[in-house]
């Protein structure tokens, strides 16, 4: 679904990655855990656009899209959330999803029909879908940080995305918060078929979902595998897990 | 539904006002009308798409010169020389625009404020064809216009028109999505949405309806000055959207009549307007953060 081969990302003489090889297959949850600084989100950013990559090839479902301007990337078929919170803050949680949706339609150019007639069965389904259907008329900066996570992944499957990736979902939420999204992107994960491939610090969110695993350490990909095989390996237990997880 | 009656009350009362003013009235009347679609046109881009234009003067002195060069010089009759000079700032708006929209912010103004600039230096330096410094001075107006109430009634129509037009854009699906790009233009992009051609339509319709008002203006004027084209004029239309509210669509309107109706009030009391003008902005801005407008406003519980 989700091929990349051989990349690399060079600022000024510095390989934040270099050889980074990675295939997502159909319907996996795809981690890609690591130590801070190991290139997690430059590569997030190599792989959606938003950092052309110095060297290699990303394709989606065969088409490749190295280095595509992230509006064609998401027509390709991908969706992405970010690290931080990144909604339409002044608009309500409605509006946001509304947006996504009309974008999603190509009504983009449509100058004449009122955009508050549009999609409103389907904004006010989604929202159910991410558990907010009671907060639609909020605005969306007043939300609490974890229903904007949740609103987010809203505007992301609003797209309908093939692969989703997913940068720290659960980056600054509460243990509660983390359970919640946790069981939201599984089942939303399991109804759609969808790709996932996401990076998270949190270690038992990433064993409790992922059924793949890359290890990035200094940009270059140390292990790949099933979690039981990468707790397993010596070389992730030595330079990152610390033997936190040998038992 | 407040809003659109509010509208059709003031249109009405544009309507009545050759019966209740004399010649002077009617013409500061033209006028603020002119204005009033200026400001409009101008808060497309400032306030529902977020761009801040330092140079919108440009697409309003554009069209001003070319509708008089194209009635005087090569005598166009009206009905096509109007929209080949709204179609001049069009143009415009395209080439200037496509630079434009690769910056953000201030270098966005800046730049924008530089293409102005140098359109002024055209309008003052090519004299044989503007006037220059002396200005394009007998522009050869149709007869039956040169009546103030016919003229009056025309740009009324005009700018009802174009106002209502947009009015529809600001609340279209496009109008939507303007807005996303100009809450969030990472997010809007990772929704699908190509943000800088969304920017360059957006300037391309603001300079277009630019342009109408500053077609009319040199028929209200029946000359073009190159202070049109000064950045003074950029910048009046930002005040007069600041003033009334960029957050609402009639803000920029009721901006552009109370600036020019307090201009010329005030100039006739002290020669200080400008003082009189800074007092006035301090106390908007930090008072009615929602512009003149926000007095007319019912308070939203939340929002």
């Amino acid at each position: 679904m989700l091929e990349v081969k051989n990349l690399g990302k060079n600022f000024d003489g510095f390989w934040a990655l270099s050889d980074v090889n990675l295939s997502v297959g159909q319907g996996e949850r795809h981690a890609v855990i690591g130590p801070n600084g190991a290139g997690k989100s430059t590569l997030f950013n190599a792989i959606t656009g938003y950092l052309k990559p110095t060297t290699g090839t990303v394709t989606l479902d065969g088409r490749d899209i190295t280095g595509a301007a992230p509006d064609r990337l998401v027509r390709d078929g991908m969706g992405r959330s970010f690290q931080r919170v990144n909604v339409f803050p002044d608009l309500t949680a409605f509006e946001n999803v509304q947006s996504a949706l009309l974008a999603h339609h190509r009504r983009l150019w449509d100058f004449f029909t009122p955009g508050d007639s549009l999609y409103r069965d389907e904004a006010q389904a989604l929202l159910a879908q991410v558990g907010l259907a009671e907060d639609a008329q909020r605005v969306a900066g007043t939300l609490a940080y974890g229903k904007q996570k949740q609103l987010e992944l809203a505007l992301s499957l609003a797209s309908e995305p093939k692969v989703l990736l997913l940068d720290e979902p659960t980056a600054g939420m509460s243990p509660q918060e983390t359970m919640d999204i946790l069981a939201l992107i599984k089942d939303l994960q399991e109804e759609r078929g969808l790709t996932l491939l996401f990076t998270e610090h949190d270690m038992e969110f990433v064993f409790a979902i992922a059924t793949q695993m890359t290890v990035l350490v200094q940009g270059t990909p140390i292990a790949h595998g099933t979690p039981e095989e990468v707790r397993a390996s010596e070389e992730v237990q030595r330079v990152y897990l610390g033997g936190e997880h040998a038992a | 539904m407040r809003v659109l009656l509010l509208a059709i009350a003031a249109l009405a009362g544009f309507a009545a006002l050759p019966f209740l003013f004399g010649d002077y009235g009617i013409f500061l009347g033209a006028e603020i009308l002119i204005f009033i679609l200026f400001a409009l046109a101008f808060n497309l881009m400032l306030g529902h798409g977020g761009l801040v234009s330092f140079g919108h003067a440009a697409y309003f002195a554009i069209a001003a010169y070319a509708l008089a060069i194209l009635l005087t010089t090569y005598n166009w009759p009206l009905g096509l020389a109007f929209p080949g000079a709204v179609l001049m700032s069009t143009v415009a708006a395209v080439i200037i625009g496509y630079f434009c929209v690769r910056l953000t912010a201030i270098y966005f103004a800046m730049l924008t404020l530089a293409f102005s600039q140098l359109v002024w230096a055209i309008a003052f330096k090519w004299s044989d064809v503007t006037g220059g410094d002396e200005g394009f001075v007998g522009v050869a107006i149709p007869d039956w216009l040169t009546q103030p109430v016919s003229f009056y009634y025309v740009t009324l129509v005009v700018v009802a028109i174009c106002s209502a037009m947009l009015w529809v854009i600001v609340h279209s699906a496009f109008g939507h999505t303007l807005r996303a790009t100009r809450e969030n233009p990472q997010r809007a992009e990772f929704l699908g949405i190509p943000v800088r051609k969304v920017r360059l339509v957006t300037f391309i319709l603001s300079g277009t309806f630019t342009g109408v008002a500053g077609a009319l203006f040199t028929l209200l004027n029946r000359a073009v000055f190159v202070e049109f084209a000064w950045w003074t004029k950029s910048a009046e239309v930002l005040i007069m959207s600041i003033l009334g509210g960029v957050g609402s669509f009639f803000g920029p309107a009721l901006g552009a009549a109370a600036l020019i109706l307090l201009d010329r009030q005030i100039t006739e009391i002290t020669e200080y307007w400008p003082t009189v003008l800074g007092i006035i902005l301090l106390i908007v801005l930090f008072f009615l953060p929602d512009g003149l407008i926000g007095l007319f406003k019912k308070r939203k519980p939340d929002a």
